[in-house]
């Protein structure tokens, strides 16, 4: 009898496709994503209505687009290490990956300085204010990764050497997020260059 | 530690311990951790039915705020004259005093209008219905120990809770709280001089309703991935009860619309506190030009109602569902056509996201775009129709049981035809030119998405009290309760499709400057008397309620309704991981009603040799 329900065991039960919350963050992602499609779409609407200033995009945000690619990039590869057992890789990408997210939200600022010496501010037209609130809020969701990342730093470096499934899911859940961010920044970029 | 309060061994703990599936939850003792003190029993829950019961006390908290409100402001509407000092300890300055009479203050009856919308839109019929329910019956319908995240389920109602009680301190601002309507169009919401309530008051507004948008996610996200990942053995989607499909489709409207709601609040308030222009354009204000220039206040209507649209569904799906599952239970029969119900859901669903506009046809925008319009929600009520004749259809031919919970299923129905009805009106632009800002809208939403959804509540939390407190709410009472709130309610809402027909404008103080719409005083004031007596009601409903929680007649049996679903298989008082050994197994579909002889077939019941599952292909 017992070795029929065992055998029995439903595949939504055991956790063997996607981790809930994996798949939690997968929604909380879409969420997100349709917050940045409300400022996008007002953005196309607001454009098409006239009374327009159109400007170059400051040199910055391309760099930093190849930025948060590398982050991404170098975070999957500390999780890689992690999952093999190579510590001492697995840290060090850690800790050059989040230098390379704070860098990140750093030349993004950088990027708004530039703007402004070219007379873009954020009061003014709206085309100017679009960019810095979609710039303004994608920084602050990469703040909320750095929160995150600074959660598996203070593991990486207060836990003992140990892979426990545990650890991998929740560094998973963290990159995971990383390269989330990074490709919101691509489809920013990719739309504000298409829109001007 | 949850206990089986039966020493007999009943045919369901037979079949769930043969079937069901064992996940050593109560090796792990998770009880310890959700249940050991009074705090995280009763306060900081992290169980799924206590979180539920908390959604639903906090909405009818609100549901009495917000109704209290609409009697004040109809006093004003229905007895201009009458003096209102009697009302004056509790409004306080509100109330001006002039020769003795009293009078409502102009500038609170909006604030009055607005947050009466706000508290009843957002507090009590998202989290008040949707919270409520798809808490409770998520994972006891699907078969799951809890939510995904019972942390963040948590977090869910504390958000709310804030949000509601910042809400709750607006109401005691010296400028008063929010007075530019629930919709917060600019200029009114942007420019913190432009009313007393656009000050202070829609600060703590847009601050509160960006918890409550947080607690909407935080809900959504869990009832999503609690549907999809933690279904029981053999639940199947086309499996699950008709509760769930509404429950999950509703959280994932949410999911996609209120952060676009979020960005609207977040562009408004980057014009109120940074001086943006973002929706403001050649502004004057006590003859004074403001600086804003280039924006567009059309841009948040847009945006407000890309969230405002799917919010009325998110309001209504639940109540759909509920209503779908208490009227099979009860006329045991099983619900007619299941896969169109499903259909039906996902086409509203999928329509309430390309309909926005149809709020905004005299705002302005070009007409050949609201046909576009037009048609998408006047093809809304191809879905709508599909679901009202499956209803009928289960109801014909039926073994009817008019109790509270079912009276409340067919109240429900016939709310929503009457307030679909003039919804076809409505969709159509060139008719809203004459009924747009009437009381013929304000008929016609309070029919189908207040009144109505509001009868889903009510027929959900009579069916399902007996799973929330162990005991019945009294019948009589319950009964009472329906006939007067069923007539009462057309008494209030009927008569303003006159006014409104008659082009009497919504939203304004006193007519009295108007001398074609003083005839209409007497219909305001049956209006008024008819809103005091549905309230009444309302008031019976909740000693009721309350008295049932510790004086109500005890359930004595599992499945005191002989339903078919997962949740009447658990300990009549189920504790933390709701089923104390196995998690049941799911054999078949959750409308087994009258088949093969027999009343009805729950759904842990293996298909006998040959039995076909009426809810496979």
């Amino acid at each position: 009898m017992n070795a029929t329900i065992y055998d029995n065991r439903p595949s939504t039960q055991t956790r063997n496709k996607i981790h809930p919350q994996k798949f939690a963050l997968w929604i909380a992602c879409a969420s997100i994503v349709m917050m940045f499609i409300g400022f996008t779409s007002a953005f196309v609407v607001r454009r098409a209505a006239g009374n327009w200033l159109e400007f170059d995009l400051p040199n910055l945000f391309f760099w930093n687009a190849g930025l948060i690619v590398a982050t991404s990039l170098v975070l999957h590869f500390s999780k890689v290490a992690f999952r093999n057992g190579d510590f001492s890789k697995y840290k060090s990408l850690l800790v050059a990956g989040s230098l390379m997210g704070i860098a990140f939200v750093v030349l993004q600022y950088e990027a708004w300085m530039e703007m402004t010496s070219n007379g873009i501010f954020l009061t003014g037209n709206p085309a100017g204010s679009f960019v810095y609130v979609i710039s303004g809020v994608h920084a602050a969701h990469v703040l909320g990764g750095l929160v995150a990342l600074t959660a598996a730093l203070v593991h990486a470096f207060a836990l003992k050497n140990f892979v426990t499934p545990q650890r991998i899911h929740r560094l998973d859940l963290t990159v995971t997020y990383w390269h989330f961010v990074g490709i919101l920044w691509l489809y920013l970029i990719f739309f504000l260059v298409l829109n001007s | 530690m949850a206990s089986i309060t039966t020493t007999k061994v009943s045919e369901t703990d037979l079949l769930i311990e043969e079937y069901g599936y064992d996940d050593h939850f109560h090796e792990h003792h998770d009880e310890d951790k959700f249940q050991s003190s009074f705090i995280t029993t009763y306060i900081f829950s992290q169980d799924h039915k206590t979180i539920a019961k908390q959604f639903l006390i906090t909405g009818m908290f609100w549901g009495v705020m917000g109704a209290m409100m609409s009697l004040v402001f109809r006093m004003q509407l229905g007895f201009p004259e009458e003096s209102l000092m009697w009302l004056k300890p509790v409004l306080g300055k509100w109330i001006t005093v002039a020769d003795g009479v009293g009078t409502l203050a102009p500038e609170f009856y909006y604030a009055l209008v607005t947050i009466h919308g706000t508290v009843i839109v957002f507090f009590v019929l998202t989290a008040g219905l949707s919270g409520t329910f798809s808490n409770l019956l998520i994972p006891l319908q699907v078969g799951a120990r809890d939510m995904a995240s019972p942390l963040l389920n948590m977090l869910s109602y504390w958000f709310f809770f804030l949000a509601g009680a910042i809400m709750f301190a607006s109401l005691f601002l010296s400028t008063g709280p929010f007075s530019g309507g629930w919709t917060a169009y600019p200029p009114l919401s942007a420019l913190p001089q432009a009313s007393a309530g656009s000050g202070a008051g829609m600060t703590m507004w847009t601050v509160s309703l960006v918890f409550f948008v947080v607690s909407v996610l935080l809900g959504g996200i869990n009832y999503v991935t609690t549907v999809l990942n933690l279904r029981t053995k053999g639940m199947t989607m086309w499996r699950l009860p008709l509760t769930i499909w509404a429950f999950f489709i509703t959280a994932i409207l949410g999911i996609l619309s209120f952060p676009v709601l979020v960005s609207a609040f977040f562009l408004l308030v980057c014009d109120r506190a940074l001086q943006t222009s973002f929706f403001l354009s050649e502004i004057f204000i006590g003859g004074q030009a403001l600086e804003h220039v280039g924006g567009s206040p059309i841009l948040y209507q847009h945006l407000f109602w890309f969230l405002g649209h799917p919010e009325v569904y998110i309001i209504i799906l639940p109540a759909m569902g509920i209503v779908s599952e208490v009227l099979s239970v009860h006329s045991r029969k099983p619900i007619f056509g299941y896969r169109a119900m499903v259909y039906s859901i996902l086409a509203i669903a999928f329509l309430s996201f390309i309909v926005w506009a149809h709020h905004m046809f005299m705002s302005g925008v070009n007409p050949f775009i609201s046909n576009f319009f037009v048609i998408f929600t006047l093809i809304i009520a191809v879905p709508s129709a599909v679901k009202v004749f499956n209803w009928i259809a289960t109801l014909y031919g039926g073994n009817i049981r008019f109790n509270a919970a079912s009276l409340f299923g067919i109240g429900f129905v016939s709310m929503f035809i009457s307030g679909g009805l003039t919804g076809i009106f409505l969709g159509n632009s060139a008719i809203d030119i004459q009924m747009h800002d009437t009381y013929f809208v304000v008929a016609h939403f309070h029919i189908v998405m207040g009144v109505a959804a509001f009868f889903g509540m009510f027929a959900g939390v009579y069916h399902w009290f007996p799973k929330m407190y162990a005991r019945f709410m009294n019948e009589t009472l319950g009964r009472i309760h329906f006939w007067g709130t069923l007539i009462g309610a057309y008494a209030v809402f009927w008569p303003m499709h006159y006014l409104g027909m008659a082009g009497v404008p919504r939203r304004y103080y006193s007519f009295d400057t108007f001398e074609n719409f003083s005839h209409f005083a007497n219909i305001n004031k049956f209006i008024t008397v008819a809103a005091v007596v549905v309230f009444a009601l309302q008031v019976l409903f909740i000693i009721n309620f309350f008295y049932s929680i510790w004086k109500g007649k005890k359930v004595t049996t599992r499945n005191p309704c002989g339903a078919t679903t997962l949740e009447w298989t658990t300990p009549i008082e189920a504790g933390h991981g709701n089923w104390p050994g196995k998690i049941p197994a799911v054999q078949r579909w959750a409308y087994d009603y009258g088949k093969d002889g027999k009343d009805f077939i729950p759904q842990i019941v293996p298909l006998a040799d040959g039995e076909k599952d009426n809810g496979d292909h």
